[in-house]
């Protein structure tokens, strides 16, 4: 159609150019689907082989947990992240499936540690501030196992010591925990050298036990011969020499503490093994004490009152300590149907060995008896003592008493019986009953008697001063009395004649005048007469001039 | 069949791709080129068909990992996170914008998917040599042609992002893996949507009628 009519424009269409190179083979396209396999296979293997290894870990709360956006931090760096937070079947736990990085996967092992950061203030020192800004986050300690594990349990309070601060843990067996929270320091010759990483009680309630951190290098001062003490708060003691106050310093003032040292003279002893047990002392004075691991018991009857004497009162010989009480008991004897009070004692015979010579070889035990035995026969007693009049605390004395009654230690019986002497009191009270006696046999009545007589003279004198003293009261002062009237009289009568006023006065005073006025006309006469000593004669002569 | 239905072909003519020129085909000779500007003269775009199920395989398989793989990280002060297009769609509509959220999942999810699944449609109708419908095919073709381009959204708002928030320490914006291979898709769909000859979807009917 197209070509038949308008024909010659068509007609007009130039030829094609036949081509002779052959175009590049089409199958190159498919390089491109090729390539494009082969990055997105690299980016699904660089993946798989980039993603670690799935853990969960489990929390009593996921307080400050978000999924997807909690890091899992090991020193700081991110090793892992939170994918999702879940309860556990039971609900009583959440569990937090982290997904970490590839290097940490081999030290996930099951001893590795998980605990969720947040801020903490605390043991004088503030930590975790930030996450105050970044939220939490669940920082890891590493392990030393070498099995792998993919579940863990984490930690609901922060530890205090972390894997990689070297140094070694101790256990301490105390009484009670005082104040040694975790985290309290441990203190060596006043420098802090560890903390306390946990504090628990023992299952059967007898007591705390702590296990305490000691860091690098310190730990190498603690040897098997180490004291630990409670170094809380201030001790104060009073003795003759003084108040003493004792402190480790502000801080175990406001934290608490705990001590240790070697008691000194002992031995150098090689280092302490990781989780030796020792004992918490409550004091310095307590812990420095000698150990008495040899100890001797015996029972004690005494006859006196009990009274001021405990469980751990001492025993000396001498004054000096040799062993304790150790319980103080009532029983009935079978035979006398009578109470008896049985005292058990430890004896330290290690104590008086420390005090003899060295070089000496320890005895045996029945060299101990026999000498023991020797010491009996010569007098050697346990006696009840007072060892303060103020607050009546007794002890008990060994001594020896050459008049004793003889007794024998009866070896056989468990714990054996050790004769006693009556004590000071039962003695004091001896003395007071002489006394008592003594002054009974008084003739106390004759002696009243004879004071009766005496009083009764005494009497009759004083009554016959008395009669003496009303007599001179009747007779004398009335005379006495007359005499002073006249006295006094004369006396006015005297005063108003001198008086200024007088009549005796007045007239004296005109006599006077008197008098020098007759001196007057005397000295006026005698100048006449010089003058005109003729006027004697012939009269008084006219002054006419 | 009507008049308008005539071809090139059907004359025995073939336009140059390069300057429009007419030519005559010989008859019996395959290779041919343009006796004016001396361009490859074909009938058809060359191995149409090889060429987009090239591209669109391609484009299927960095699919996933473009998916799969986190598009950006995000470190701040409070934290790192990263995410994926699909996460990121799933957090702005936790978070209340979910109009964003559904901007950002048609355009990132629902578009090239729209566009592979098409493109594979229209490949398998031409291999299966369908006749119907092709009116409809070809405006199809049209509309992959148009969106094209608009896919690259998710990578421009990635790439902005990072060049924008780089404030060290307090916060700051990586790319991921995936915004190359979502970039990838993007251009391997386009490449495949230019690959292909619309004029195929054509040709079953015109064979029919010849």
């Amino acid at each position: 159609m197209y070509k038949d009519s308008p024909g010659s424009v068509l007609e007009d269409i130039p030829s094609a150019v036949a081509k002779t190179k052959r175009k590049s083979s089409p199958q190159l396209i498919w390089l491109i689907p090729i390539v494009a396999v082969l990055i997105g296979g690299w980016l699904a293997v660089k993946t798989i082989l980039d993603k670690g290894p799935t853990i969960t870990i489990t929390f009593e709360t996921a307080e400050g947990i978000e999924a997807g956006k909690t890091k899992v931090k090991y020193k700081d760096i991110d090793i892992g992240e939170v994918k999702s937070v879940e309860f556990a079947k039971d609900l009583e736990h959440v569990v937090l499936t982290a997904e970490m990085n590839k290097g940490v996967a081999p030290h996930l092992v099951e001893d590795v540690r998980f605990w969720i950061v947040k801020p903490r203030i605390s043991g004088g020192q503030v930590s975790g501030i930030g996450t105050l800004f970044s939220g939490s986050y669940i920082e890891m300690d590493r392990g030393k196992s070498s099995t792998r594990r993919e579940a863990f349990v984490g930690l609901e309070v922060e530890p205090v010591v972390t894997g990689d601060v070297p140094g070694r843990m101790f256990v301490l067996q105390g009484k009670d925990l005082g104040s040694h929270a975790v985290g309290t320091p441990v203190l060596f010759r006043r420098i802090k050298v560890g903390k306390v990483a946990v504090n628990e009680l023992n299952q059967d309630g007898s007591g705390i036990t702590l296990k305490i951190f000691v860091e690098s290098p310190y730990d190498k001062f603690v040897n098997s011969n180490s004291r630990f003490w409670d170094v809380s708060g201030i001790d104060i003691t009073a003795d003759s020499s003084g108040v003493k106050i004792n402190s480790e310093g502000l801080m175990a003032i406001l934290l608490g503490g705990i001590a240790f040292e070697a008691p000194t003279g002992t031995r150098t002893l090689p280092e302490a093994d990781p989780d030796t047990a020792f004992t918490l002392f409550p004091d310095r004075a307590a812990a420095m004490k000698q150990p008495d691991r040899e100890t001797l018991a015996f029972t004690m009857y005494f006859k006196e009152s009990l009274r001021g004497l405990t469980v751990g009162a001492p025993v000396e010989l001498n004054g000096v300590g040799v062993g304790e009480v150790r319980n103080i008991m009532t029983d009935v004897d079978p035979k006398t149907n009578e109470f008896r009070f049985p005292v058990e004692v430890a004896l330290f015979p290690g104590r008086l060995r420390a005090m003899s010579r060295e070089g000496v070889a320890d005895p045996t035990p029945a060299e101990q008896k026999a000498r023991i035995d020797n010491y009996i026969e010569s007098g050697l007693r346990a006696q009840l003592k007072t060892g303060s009049l103020l607050t009546g605390q007794m002890y008990i004395g060994i001594d020896l008493f050459p008049q004793a009654t003889p007794a024998k230690i009866d070896w056989t019986k468990s714990p054996p019986v050790f004769p006693t002497q009556p004590g000071m009191m039962v003695e004091l009270q001896a003395t007071l009953m002489n006394i008592s006696k003594k002054l009974e046999d008084m003739p106390i009545g004759q002696i009243s008697a004879d004071l009766r007589t005496a009083l009764q003279s005494l009497n009759r004198t004083l009554v016959g001063a008395e009669q003496m003293v009303k007599r001179m009261d009747k007779e004398v002062a009335p005379a006495a009395k007359s005499a002073l009237d006249d006295a006094r009289r004369l006396l006015d009568t005297a005063n108003q004649t001198l008086a200024s006023d007088a009549p005796l006065q007045q007239d004296l005073r005109t006599s006077l005048r008197e008098l020098s006025r007759a001196a007057e006309s005397l000295r006026e006469l005698t100048g006449l007469l010089e003058r005109q000593p003729e006027s004697l004669i012939r009269g008084k002569k006219e002054t006419k001039r | 069949m009507s008049e308008s239905d005539v071809t090139a072909s059907q004359l025995g003519l073939c336009t140059c791709h390069g300057c429009g020129g007419l030519s005559e085909l010989i008859p019996g000779v395959h290779e041919m080129r343009c006796r004016r500007c001396g361009a490859a003269l074909h009938l058809r775009k060359p191995d149409s068909i090889a060429r987009t199920w090239a591209f669109l395989i391609a484009a299927y398989i960095l699919y996933v990992p473009a998916n799969v793989l986190p598009m950006m990280r995000t470190g701040s002060l409070f934290g790192a996170q990263s995410d994926t297009i699909m996460s990121g769609v799933v957090y702005l509509w936790h978070s209340g914008s979910w109009h964003i959220a559904l901007v950002v999942f048609i355009a990132s999810i629902v578009v090239p998917l729209a566009k592979m699944f098409s493109l594979t449609y229209l490949l398998i109708s031409v291999q299966l040599g369908w006749t119907t419908r092709s009116l409809e095919r070809t405006k199809l073709y049209r509309i992959l042609e148009f969106v094209g381009p608009w896919s690259m959204l998710d990578v421009f708002v990635v790439m902005i992002l990072v060049a924008l928030v780089q404030l060290k320490g307090l916060a700051s914006i990586q790319p991921g893996l995936a915004v190359a291979a979502f970039g990838a898709v993007v251009v391997l769909t386009m490449f495949a949507a230019m690959a292909f000859d619309p004029r195929l979807l054509w040709e079953p009917k015109e064979r029919q009628h010849v």
